[in-house]
C-alpha cells in the first residue's frame, strides 16, 4: 500500500489552519471591542428610544420623547450653540497657529529642541490642574492676564465674573483655553507632515527666487494641506467634545451664572449623572454623535476634492 | 555665456570634495562632469547654482564674478536628479512657476510656458500633475521649468539616472536637441561615461575632487592623460597589462613574452602598465607582438568577445566573428598603434 505523501500547501491541516488561525488571534481583541464599544453604543440607541428610562431598568415605553425633549430643553439647545462657537472658533484658530509655529520648529536653529519640548508641554500636563492655575491667570483683579492688559492702558477684564446678568468673556477664556490645549498636539502632527516634504522643493523654489512667503504659501502649504485636513478632522472631533476644559474655572459649573456655560457634552453628563435622566441623555449623545459625523464627512468630502 | 572656475576647492570638515579646481566652461557648449560617486561632480554643480557655498576660489560668469552672489540672482537654471516636480501644481503651472515667482501676469506666463512645453515635447499633457506623467516626461517638464526664466547656464543633476535603459537613449538625444536648439551653455553631472561621450562637446574627469582631464570625447577615449581616465572610458574596460621596461622592449612581468617599444619617454627599468583597447588587438601570423591562449569567447552578434591569456594576465578583446578559432587555441596577437598607452604604474600619467 502506498501512501500518498501531501504537499504542505494542499494538506488538509495546512488549509484550515491559514483560514482559521487568524480568527483565534483576534478573539481577544474582538472580545473587548464587543464589550466595551459595540455593546455600549447600540445600548445608547436603545436607551434613547425608552421613554421614563430609570436606572432601575424600568420605562414606560418606546417613542422619541427623548428626542422631542431635549431637541426643545432650552439648556441643551444653548449648549449646541456653545459647542458650536468653541468648534469653528478653536479649531480653525488653533491649526491657523500651529502652522505657523510648526514651520518655525522645522527650521534647523540651534536650541531648536527646548523650543520642541516647550511646545509639547500642555500634551503631557493634567488639563485640569493647568485650568486651575489659570484661573488666577484670568482673575479680574490680581490676574496675571489683566496686569499685562494694563500695560497696554486695557481696562481690567472680568474673564470669569459676571456683570449685569451677562458673562460675555466667560466663553473667551473657554476658547483660549482651548486652542492652548489643542495646539501641541496639531503642531507634533503638522511638524511631521512637514518633515515629510521634500527639501528639494524649497531648492529649486529658492533657486528660482521665490521669496519665504511665497514658499510658504504655494508649496508648503498645499503641501500640507492633507495633515491639515487630517489634524482638523481629529481636532474638530475632540472640540466637540469639550468638557475638561469648562470644568477649572467655575469650580465644577458651566459658567458663572447658573450654567451659562453648557457645553454638550456637560449637559449630557449633568442629565445623565446628577439628574439621571439616562434616555435624555442618551439622546442627546446620538444628536452629538450625527452632528459630528456630518462634519467629518463633509471635511472627507472636501479633502477628497482638494487634494492633489 | 562662458563660465570661468578658479582654484575652486571645498571641505566638508575635514573631508575635501573638491580640490584646487579649474576650467573654463565656453558659451553655448553642452559640458558633462563624469566621474564615479563621490567625485565632487555634483559638488561643483552645486557651487555653480550657488546652493553651495564654496570654501575658496572664484567662480566667474562673463566677466562677473558670482562666486557670493545668491543662486537667484546667477541666472541659472537646475535640474534635479529626481525633477522635484511640485505634485500640487499641474505640467502648466510647474513650467510657469519661475515666472510666477517673477510676477509675471498669469495670460504672459502661461504663454511663455506653452511655448516651453511645446519645446521639449510636453503640451499635450499642460493640465496634467506629474504623477500622471512617464519618468520621461517629468524630466522634459523639468528642464522647460528650467529653461523658461532664460537661464544664462542651464545646470542638470544625473538627468538621466532615474529613467530605464530605452528612454535614457532618448531623453540623452533630447538634451542634446534641447540644448542646441537655445544654445544655452550647459553643464550635466553623469557618473555614466556613455552618456558622457554620446552627447557633449566636453568631458571633465573628476576623481577624489581632483580633475584629471578635460577634452572632447573622442580625444579622452584617443589619448587618456592617465590610467584612471583609460579605465574609466570604454566598454568593455581598457586592459591593464603589467611589466617593466628593458632594452627598449616592454616586458611582461612574468617575462612571458615582450615587445618593441617606439617610446622615447620611457626609463630603463620603469615599471609600467600597458593599456590596450579591446578593438587594438588582431590575431595575425608571423609578425606578432604575444602569444595567447583563448579561454573564453562569447559571440555578441556582429563580433565576439575573447578572453586571451598572455602568461598569467587575461585580456579582452574584440575579435571579427569570421575568425575561427577554439578555446584552449594558441594565437599570435599583433596590437594596433591607436588604443594603447603607457603607463607609469606608481603615477599612473601616460608615458
Amino acid at each position: 500500500m502506498s501512501v500518498k505523501k501531501l504537499k504542505r500547501e494542499t494538506h488538509p491541516d495546512y488549509i484550515f489552519n491559514r483560514k482559521y488561525e487568524p480568527l483565534i488571534y483576534l478573539v481577544p481583541f474582538a472580545i473587548g471591542l464587543l464589550i466595551f464599544t459595540i455593546y455600549p453604543i447600540i445600548n445608547v440607541v436603545i436607551m434613547s428610544f425608552k421613554e421614563g428610562y430609570r436606572l432601575s431598568g424600568n420605562y414606560t415605553g418606546w417613542g422619541i420623547g427623548n428626542y422631542q425633549f431635549v431637541l426643545t430643553n432650552k439648556d441643551f439647545l444653548s449648549a449646541i450653540k456653545n459647542t458650536f462657537i468653541y468648534v469653528l472658533t478653536v479649531v480653525p484658530i488653533s491649526t491657523v497657529f500651529s502652522i505657523i509655529i510648526a514651520n518655525l520648529l522645522n527650521q534647523k536653529v540651534k536650541g531648536m529642541a527646548i523650543f520642541q519640548t516647550a511646545y509639547f508641554l500642555p500634551m503631557v500636563t493634567s488639563s485640569i490642574a493647568v485650568g486651575i492655575s489659570w484661573r488666577y491667570m484670568f482673575n479680574k483683579q490680581f490676574g496675571v492676564i489683566n496686569w499685562l492688559l494694563g500695560l497696554f492702558g486695557v481696562a481690567p477684564i472680568d474673564w470669569l465674573g459676571a456683570t449685569a446678568g451677562q458673562a460675555p468673556w466667560n466663553i473667551v477664556v473657554i476658547i483660549i483655553f482651548g486652542i492652548w490645549n489643542l495646539m501641541p498636539f496639531t503642531i507634533i502632527l503638522l511638524l511631521s507632515g512637514l518633515q515629510n516634504i521634500d527639501p528639494l522643493y524649497y531648492t529649486a523654489a529658492k533657486v528660482d527666487g521665490a521669496s519665504s512667503t511665497k514658499i510658504f504659501t504655494r508649496i508648503t502649504v498645499p503641501l500640507l494641506a492633507p495633515t491639515i485636513f487630517l489634524t482638523m478632522i481629529v481636532n474638530m472631533i475632540s472640540a466637540f467634545k469639550v468638557y475638561n476644559e469648562v470644568i477649572p474655572f467655575w469650580s465644577g459649573k458651566a459658567g458663572v451664572l447658573s450654567n451659562n456655560l453648557y457645553t454638550m457634552v456637560y449637559w449630557i453628563k449633568e442629565t445623565f449623572y446628577s439628574k439621571l435622566r439616562l434616555g435624555n441623555a442618551a439622546a442627546a449623545s446620538i444628536v452629538l454623535f450625527l452632528i459630528i459625523l456630518c462634519f467629518t464627512l463633509l471635511q472627507r468630502w472636501i479633502q477628497k476634492h482638494f487634494n492633489y | 555665456m562662458q563660465v570661468k572656475i578658479e582654484h575652486l576647492t571645498k571641505r566638508f570638515g575635514d573631508f575635501t570634495a573638491v580640490e584646487d579646481f579649474n576650467m573654463v566652461f565656453d558659451d553655448g557648449k553642452l559640458v558633462a562632469l563624469l566621474g564615479p560617486s563621490g567625485c565632487g561632480k555634483s559638488t561643483i554643480l552645486n557651487m555653480l547654482s550657488g546652493i553651495l557655498p564654496s570654501t575658496s576660489g572664484k567662480i566667474y560668469f562673463d566677466e562677473t564674478d558670482v562666486t557670493n552672489v545668491p543662486p537667484q540672482d546667477r541666472g541659472v537654471g537646475l535640474v534635479f536628479q529626481n525633477y522635484a516636480l511640485y505634485p500640487h501644481m499641474s505640467v502648466l503651472e510647474n513650467i510657469a512657476f519661475p515666472l510666477e515667482i517673477k510676477k509675471v501676469p498669469k495670460e504672459e506666463r502661461n504663454k511663455k510656458a506653452e511655448e516651453m512645453a511645446r519645446l521639449v515635447h510636453v503640451d499635450q499633457y499642460l493640465h496634467r500633475k506629474p504623477k500622471e506623467l512617464s519618468g520621461g516626461q517629468q524630466q522634459r517638464v523639468a528642464i522647460a521649468r528650467a529653461l523658461i526664466k532664460q537661464p544664462r547656464l542651464l545646470l542638470l543633476d544625473e538627468p538621466l539616472s532615474n529613467l530605464d535603459a530605452r528612454l535614457r537613449l532618448e531623453m540623452r538625444e533630447e538634451i542634446r536637441r534641447i540644448q542646441l536648439e537655445t544654445g544655452v551653455t550647459t553643464v550635466f553631472v553623469t557618473h555614466d561615461q556613455e552618456e558622457a561621450m554620446s552627447i557633449s562637446d566636453k568631458i571633465v574627469l573628476m576623481k577624489n575632487g581632483v580633475l584629471q582631464q578635460e577634452a572632447g570625447p573622442q580625444e579622452l577615449y584617443d589619448n587618456p592623460a592617465n590610467l584612471f581616465v583609460a579605465n574609466f572610458l570604454g566598454n568593455p574596460p581598457i586592459n591593464n597589462l603589467n611589466g617593466y621596461i628593458k632594452d627598449g622592449y616592454f616586458v611582461l612581468e612574468d617575462e612571458s613574452g615582450k615587445i618593441k617599444i617606439n617610446n622615447p619617454n620611457v626609463k630603463e627599468g620603469q615599471q609600467v602598465v600597458m593599456g590596450i583597447r579591446a578593438e587594438s588587438v588582431a590575431i595575425k601570423d608571423g609578425d606578432h607582438d604575444f602569444e595567447a591562449t583563448v579561454k573564453q569567447r562569447y559571440t555578441m552578434g556582429k563580433e565576439e568577445l575573447a578572453f586571451l591569456n598572455i602568461g598569467n594576465q587575461t585580456i579582452r578583446v574584440y575579435l571579427s566573428s569570421d575568425y575561427e578559432f577554439k578555446e584552449g587555441e594558441t594565437v599570435f596577437v599583433k596590437l594596433r598603434d591607436k588604443g594603447v598607452f603607457l603607463f607609469d604604474k606608481e603615477t599612473g600619467v601616460q608615458i
